[in-house]
């Protein structure tokens, strides 16, 4: 099976030892669950473990060789995360542990900031039905703390955006809105100008999660219109624990830190401190260096590939995978039906088989997807479902590997005695 | 096949047909929840004077946590709070044996279907949901007694 758009995934696919390990009684591994993490090239690996081996020191202080080797290191990975979002400057670019705390971040800002950023009581929040826990609870520990009210927008049957009722939602009130760009659970690409203009007309600070567009799209974040934009390196080839926030730098200027401690400071007293500009300002300690220097790897691997050629070969995976599994008897997807306006994260229902019996018959057969709610409850809810199976590709991911999906699926239907 | 061991023929058949299934009067009723996967259970349970008289439940969630719930019920019915809670605790020993246990089927009888389950880390939760709602459920009716 070969379809228009496709990479070379045969070559591309050398480059990632995990995906050649067998599982069970020599099972390739089919790994579908790329919306949750991704796998990791050798030249990640390798320069997390040169850096270990021949760099590791401690950034931005000492006068030793290997401090002033860290620190390039380290601000280099800056420069190429800077670039990758084409980020007007690289003091932008906060390095975080992962989006969840590049979101606290943002919210924790707002709630410390001076007027006329200060989120209080009279102020509104507005985010979506459709955000990963991460960009919900942040901003409901910030309503409570400060008696601001959030407010959010519902979603459609076929899994969109109800934009419909956009100038209620979005009001002279609203101080800042917070949005997935790629819903990690249904799969959607919302429609960013119609928000960011709304937000904008009312003088609302936006915040956009691209968690699940980073590694899939071009990102440009003077594109979008955002203020800030969260995304996280471990779900784009890189190491866990580095995430990354973008801040307009006026932004990152006037806001307060939120963590103090070494890094972020310019001089402290026992009385006071005074603070170093942005980006260190919200980097307090030691920061995750050998992360950031394996990101920076991973944002070259993805550069040599071309972000173009990796959506349009997700977006021709997504579609056959679409295809395929809607031949599945009883299976329901849940999310939009097309690749139109899709990333490649396919959540469905099959039957009333629970999603947990599902992966566990897939795993049996070295396929691995996820299953549950995909910490994006309230979409389950939405739809009337208590959790989903979900497949999400990427880069390295085959038509072969759909195809065995699809037939895994169907020996779940008969190990259930439902087909 | 490996997974046999996990979904042995009795724990199909309680999954498709649960014994004691529905919401029935009771001394105590508690809502459990496993928050990785979303399986959720509201169980009651009704003593009377030292017996187990009823443990009713609705519950929505995998075959495993379908099927515990609906063999705790078939086993602990009946039985004194003392009996049912030595099979909760046996029934708990064998889900923590790592595959290693095979469980007293004097004591367990179908319960000992689960042994398979205890390899599998992630679902030994789904099998213990409805067993520690019980154990909780019990906990609060005993406590609410008068002396």
């Amino acid at each position: 099976m070969t379809l228009p758009g496709l990479l070379d995934t045969d070559a591309i696919r050398k480059d990632f030892p995990i995906l050649q390990r067998l599982l069970h009684d020599g099972q390739p591994l089919v790994y579908l669950d790329n919306a949750a993490t991704s796998q990791k090239p050798q030249q990640v690996l390798d320069a997390l473990t040169s850096y270990y081996e021949r760099h590791n020191a401690n950034v931005h202080r000492g006068v030793h060789v290997l401090a002033e080797e860290a620190t390039a290191l380290y601000e280099g990975a800056r420069d190429k995360v800077a670039a990758f979002v084409n980020a007007p400057s690289r003091d932008e670019v906060v390095f975080t542990k992962n989006a969840s705390e590049s979101l606290n971040l943002v919210a924790n800002m707002l709630g410390w900031a001076d007027e006329p950023y200060r989120v209080d009581r009279d102020a509104e929040i507005v985010i979506t039905e459709m955000e990963h826990h991460s960009n919900i609870v942040p901003w409901q520990l910030l309503a409570q703390r400060t008696g601001a009210t959030l407010k959010w927008f519902g979603l459609t049957d076929d899994g969109r955006l109800d934009l419909s009722d956009i100038e209620r939602v979005i009001t002279e009130k609203t101080k800042v809105v917070s949005f997935v760009l790629v819903s990690n659970i249904l799969g959607t690409v919302n429609p960013v100008e119609a928000i960011v203009r709304r937000a904008q007309d009312v003088g609302a600070i936006v915040v956009v999660d691209a968690s699940q567009a980073a590694p899939h799209m071009v990102l440009d974040v003077q594109a979008l219109g955002a203020d800030f934009v969260a995304f996280t390196g471990h779900k784009m080839l890189g190491p866990t624990g580095i995430g990354v926030l973008w801040g307009r730098h006026e932004l990152l200027e006037d806001l307060p830190p939120f963590l103090g401690g070494g890094e972020m400071i310019e001089t402290v007293s026992m009385s006071s401190s005074t603070y170093a500009p942005a980006p260190h300002k919200f980097e307090a300690g030691t920061p995750p260096i050998a992360q950031a220097v394996g990101l920076g790897a991973a944002v070259d691997y993805l550069n040599g590939i071309g972000m173009d050629a990796i959506a349009a070969h997700e977006h021709a995976i997504t579609a056959y995978a679409v295809e395929r599994l809607l031949e599945v008897p009883d299976l329901r997807i849940i999310g939009p039906g097309t690749a139109q306006d899709r990333g490649a994260a396919i959540s469905f229902t099959l039957g009333d088989i629970h999603p947990h019996d599902v992966g566990q018959v897939l795993d049996e057969q070295g396929i691995a997807v996820r299953v549950g709610h995909h910490c994006a409850r309230p979409v389950c809810l939405r739809y009337g479902i208590p959790a989903t199976t979900r497949a999400s590709f990427y880069l390295y991911s085959t038509p072969a590997e759909v195809d065995a999906l699809v037939e895994g699926l169907h020996h779940v239907r008969r190990f259930f005695g439902a087909g | 096949m490996k997974l046999d061991s996990m979904y042995q023929e009795i724990i199909l058949d309680h999954y498709r047909n649960p014994h004691g299934k529905g919401l029935r009067d009771g001394d105590a009723e508690v809502h459990h929840v496993n928050p990785t996967c979303g399986d959720e259970i509201t169980l009651r349970v009704r003593l009377d004077g030292p017996v187990v008289a009823d443990v009713s439940y609705e519950s929505q969630g995998c075959s495993i946590s379908q099927a515990s719930a609906s063999v705790l019920n078939d086993l602990l019915v009946g039985k004194s709070v003392g009996d049912a809670q030595q099979v909760q605790e046996a029934f708990l020993e064998l889900m923590q044996s790592k595959g290693q246990g095979e469980g007293d089927e004097e004591v367990l009888e179908d319960a000992v279907a689960f042994a398979g389950v205890s390899k599998y880390p992630a679902r030994v939760k789904c099998a213990l949901l409805s067993w520690m709602a019980w154990k909780d459920a019990t906990a609060q009716a005993l406590a609410q007694r008068p002396e």
